[in-house]
């Protein structure tokens, strides 16, 4: 059996070697760069744009405006059917009239070097009309706010709320309440390779072709088709080696979009890297909400009622073609999802205001929903005077509550929280850490301990873009090909960023055809070759397109079987494939490459009647299950210096349970990764705007990202429960590490200053903001 | 726009070219010679993946021009001799996307050349110069902690 061993990547060889093929490494005869003419004001309007000087310096071929490429690309709205009030103003690929953020593009040189385009950006001189900036969305819906969008009439995007039961009275009746203010700072995915695209108009075919680091090729396709007005099938959408993406990968970009508009203006390719500083302006943002909440418990510490408010700061549009919605959806609904309580209200507002456009970012709303409850979950075991350990195993949802609708909406097919926490509880000795943390407390040193529950949403169903209205596939198709060779090529609708789906997906069809590893090859990434399919997103690799591997390979080992079969004048039910060979009771007959070379070259041997096909295909769409939910526990320990402010996480734990696993080596790095991402999120990351709406961390040297040195090893281990709603039994594995580890931190930073009587609810926790929280500046 | 003239050995071969004076090591590897191997994360000398071999020693390739490196021998990535590195960290998952991973390999070689047994908090800050955003770190960490104890003998 592969499915389950730890098997290395086939690709990861070629990157070891300094040969992988990113976008920014394939260059095409011709071809131009671009370098965009950006906004300085997070609110302007634009009086004039003067490109003379820019169009006569030596090696510029043009430069575009909104007036110029007009006519040559729609615009676009962000809408969700399932989300009918949500606002969707107009948005274009250059700015018309208005710029809404810091970093919006208004103009866009296109010239011989990407060197020569930014000294042609430089000299085209746009004359501006500053506007108030509205930066902050508590300022944003106060009824004097000057309202961004003209088509509305105010700057509330959204709103919307979540009830279940009787919160309020619950909350009226309950003995203990206790209530926290958080703030979750802006922060984004921050790739090591940045958004780039090749673009390659062919006038005579009026064709399109793009190379590009994304994560979702056929949806990129049929945008660009849409928006630029070409047939469907002369666009194709490639996505070579990609260098991280992390969600921010996964949306339609104007920077690109504008990239195919002008290598079908000028029929000439077309190159675009965003830099580091473009990246943090004009990227997908992520997270940017003010959380009140409240939690209500029994004298026993039995949790009765949860009460969530969420002021979610969005960008000045809505993310495309999936809108902004999700983040603030998710909290609304998995706000304290793990634990059995029947009273639950979750009120929702979305204001648009003068920031990058905010999004999809790995793990969307569960950091926030995670953080809130566990420290809710804290807060009233210490009023209670409980073990906040022994108050969430009392709480959890376990044994005979599943299946189970959550009071916020989410279906749970099964959550293992209990069995998750006891495994942590072996991993570490929280009593000798308590033991050790007292005596460290009396040196001054202080050290606190924290437990984050997740509840994990992955592999989400067609219906929520279905019926939102996007053209999203959420099913999942395989394409097996039995080359003469009795080799396989697996073409396959997900896409691999790193991750390693391309190798979970090869086990699944070794395992299921009964062919060695080496015998299968998987290809992916590109819109042209590969059936239509999701990509790579939600966590829904292994368990949408790895089902769809199965239920391919399944039939074309009925196929080969059945050939086999027919040759051999055998009953097809006693032969089975093991290693490339047709056995029957151990014995082999012929090998799957004799198969092959009959079923290719001399099918007339094959008796009629029988399934001969040699490529085959095969789907898998779910119905009516909009998420399997994976969950876990991870604990945190950490040391607070009380002098300087700085957090140094020492200890961080994972017990996850994401279904059957295909690959353990590359589940736990890729949990380990995401546990990295939400320390990073919890301690460092924050893209800071000045009150007028300027980005200040446009740098790695203000924006800081976790690396080796301050980060901790982390333990991982898993427990297994497949889903019962798919032969193969994966659910999702890549949002886990991030969604538990703020608040782990969290927790464990409160922990550690709880002698102190002080408190933080704010991440990232800063050195400044501790030292505020600890009343020492 | 300035050029100069530079001559400079790059993975074993001189190489002769008229160079804008602005152009950055790292584009000229990439860009001017093909050598795609090196990459560009940041361009302000913090994130690493532009980390190639001047002299014989790691520097980061946007934050030096190609001029400067007239007279020098670069190496990169392509030429690297380290299938043991390369093994380990195959074997142990040190990568995801792999855009860190040839500026990561750097590091990680010349700290086990000027430190044959690194501790893990000393590999951790010795690498503290390449982002990694994908994996963890820990299995960069184990596949370097690997190699020096199978090159210690």
């Amino acid at each position: 059996m592969s499915i389950g061993a730890e098997v290395p990547r086939d690709r990861a060889k070629r990157l070891l070697l300094g040969r992988g093929r990113y976008v920014d490494d394939i260059s095409l005869p011709r071809m131009l760069h671009l370098a965009f003419v950006r906004s300085p004001y997070a609110h302007a309007r634009i009086e004039a744009v003067d490109c003379t000087d820019a169009r006569a310096l030596d090696g510029v071929v043009a430069v575009l405006t909104a007036a110029e490429i007009a006519d040559a690309v729609a615009s676009w709205r962000a809408e969700h059917k399932l989300f009918p009030a949500m606002a969707a103003p107009e948005q274009f690929a250059l700015a018309r009239d208005i710029v809404r953020w810091q970093g919006e593009a208004v103009a866009v040189v296109v010239a011989d070097s990407r060197a020569v385009a930014e000294d042609g950006a430089e000299l085209v001189a746009v004359t501006w009309h500053e506007l108030v900036a509205v930066t902050d969305a508590k300022k944003a819906l106060e009824r004097e706010a000057p309202v961004l969008h003209d088509d509305m009439d105010s700057n509330l995007a959204f709103t919307t709320e979540v009830a279940s039961g009787n919160t309020k009275a619950a909350f009226e009746k309950a003995d203990h309440v206790v209530e926290e203010h958080f703030r979750f700072h802006r922060h984004s995915g921050v790739s090591l390779e940045p958004r780039g695209i090749i673009a390659e108009f062919e006038p005579s075919e009026n064709r399109l072709t793009v190379h590009q680091s994304h994560q979702t090729p056929h949806q990129q396709q049929d945008l660009y088709a849409r928006l630029l007005s070409l047939p469907e099938h002369k666009v194709r959408v490639i996505c070579p080696d990609v260098g991280g993406a992390f969600g921010l990968k996964h949306h339609l970009m104007a920077d690109e979009l504008v990239a195919c508009v002008a290598a079908k203006l000028l029929a000439r390719p077309v190159k675009f890297i965003a830099d580091r500083l473009e990246s943090f302006l004009a990227d997908i943002h992520c997270r940017d909400h003010e959380v009140t909440a409240r939690m209500a418990f029994s004298p026993s510490g039995e949790i009765l009622a949860v009460e969530v408010d969420d002021l979610f700061n969005a960008g000045a549009y809505g993310q495309y073609p999936r809108t902004s919605i999700a983040e603030g959806n998710q909290i609304t609904r998995l706000t304290g999802a793990p634990y059995r309580h029947e009273h639950y209200t979750a009120n929702l507002r979305m204001a648009f205001l003068n920031k990058s456009i905010l999004g999809h970012i790995r793990s969307v709303g569960h950091p926030i929903a995670c953080a809130v409850a566990e420290r809710l979950v804290d807060m009233g075991a210490a009023k209670l005077g409980l073990d906040p350990i022994e108050v969430r195993r009392a709480n959890y949802l376990h044994g005979d509550d599943f299946p189970r609708t959550s009071v916020g909406g989410v279906e749970f097919e099964y959550l293992s929280l209990r069995g998750c926490l006891d495994k942590a509880l072996t991993m570490i000795d929280v009593p000798g850490f308590r033991e050790e943390q007292a005596n460290l407390r009396a040196k001054g040193i202080y050290r606190g301990l924290g437990v984050g529950t997740f509840v994990e949403l992955t592999a989400i169903g067609p219906e929520y873009y279905g019926q939102g209205g996007q053209h999203i596939s959420a099913q999942e198709t395989c394409l097996l090909r039995l080359e003469a060779s009795g080799d396989v090529r697996c073409y396959t609708g997900a896409t691999d960023q790193g991750q390693g789906i391309d190798t979970g997906i090869q086990q699944v069809v070794s395992d299921t055809l009964g062919v060695p590893l080496a015998a299968i090859e998987v290809i992916s990434g590109d819109s042209a070759l590969c059936p239509v399919g999701g990509g790579s997103w939600g966590s829904r690799g292994a368990a949408l397109a790895g089902e769809a591997a199965l239920r391919a390979a399944n039939t074309l080992r009925r196929n080969i079987l059945s050939i086999a079969a027919g040759l051999l004048q055998k009953d097809v039910a006693a032969l089975n494939i093991e290693d490339g060979t047709v056995v029957e009771a151990g014995i082999s007959h012929m090998t799957v490459a004799e198969v092959a070379r009959i079923g290719h070259f001399q099918p007339y041997a094959i008796p009629d009647g029988i399934p001969a096909d040699l490529t085959v295909v095969e789907r898998y769409a779910t119905k009516d299950r909009l998420f399997l939910a994976g969950n876990g526990v991870q604990i945190a320990t950490v040391e607070v210096d009380v002098d300087t402010g700085i957090v140094t996480p020492l200890r961080h734990l994972v017990v996850h349970d994401c279904g059957r696993i295909l690959n353990p080596l590359l589940v736990r790095e890729q949990v380990r990764g995401g546990v990295v991402q939400g320390i990073g999120s919890a301690l460092y990351e924050e893209l800071r705007y000045d009150d007028d709406g300027h980005l200040l961390t446009g740098s790695f040297a203000d924006y800081l990202v976790p690396m080796a040195g301050e980060m901790p090893d982390i333990e991982v281990a898993h427990l297994e429960n497949p889903t019962a709603t798919s032969e193969l039994g994966a659910k999702g594995a890549g949002e886990a590490g991030t969604a538990g580890a703020v608040s782990a931190i969290l927790n464990a930073v409160n922990d550690a200053i709880a002698p102190l009587e002080a408190t933080i609810a704010e991440v990232p926790v800063t050195p400044p903001r501790l030292l505020k929280a600890l009343g020492q500046i | 726009m300035k050029t100069l003239r530079i001559s400079l050995t790059v993975n074993g071969e001189v190489v002769e070219r008229e160079v804008p004076a602005r152009l950055n090591l790292v584009d000229f590897l990439r860009h001017d010679l093909g050598f795609t191997g090196s990459h560009v994360g940041c361009e302000q000398g913090a994130c690493g993946a532009c980390t190639v071999l001047v002299d014989g020693e790691t520097v980061r390739g946007c934050l030096l021009l190609a001029v400067q490196a007239d007279g020098c021998k670069v190496e990169t990535i392509e030429i690297m001799e380290f299938e043991d590195l390369r093994a380990a960290f195959h074997r142990l998952n040190a990568l995801q996307c792999g855009f860190c991973t040839p500026g990561m390999l750097l590091s990680a070689q010349e700290l086990l050349q000027a430190k044959p047994k690194p501790s893990r908090a000393e590999i951790r800050e010795y690498l503290s110069g390449n982002f990694c955003r994908c994996t963890g770190y820990q299995a960069i960490v184990d596949a370097v902690e690997a190699v020096a104890r199978a090159r210690g003998g």
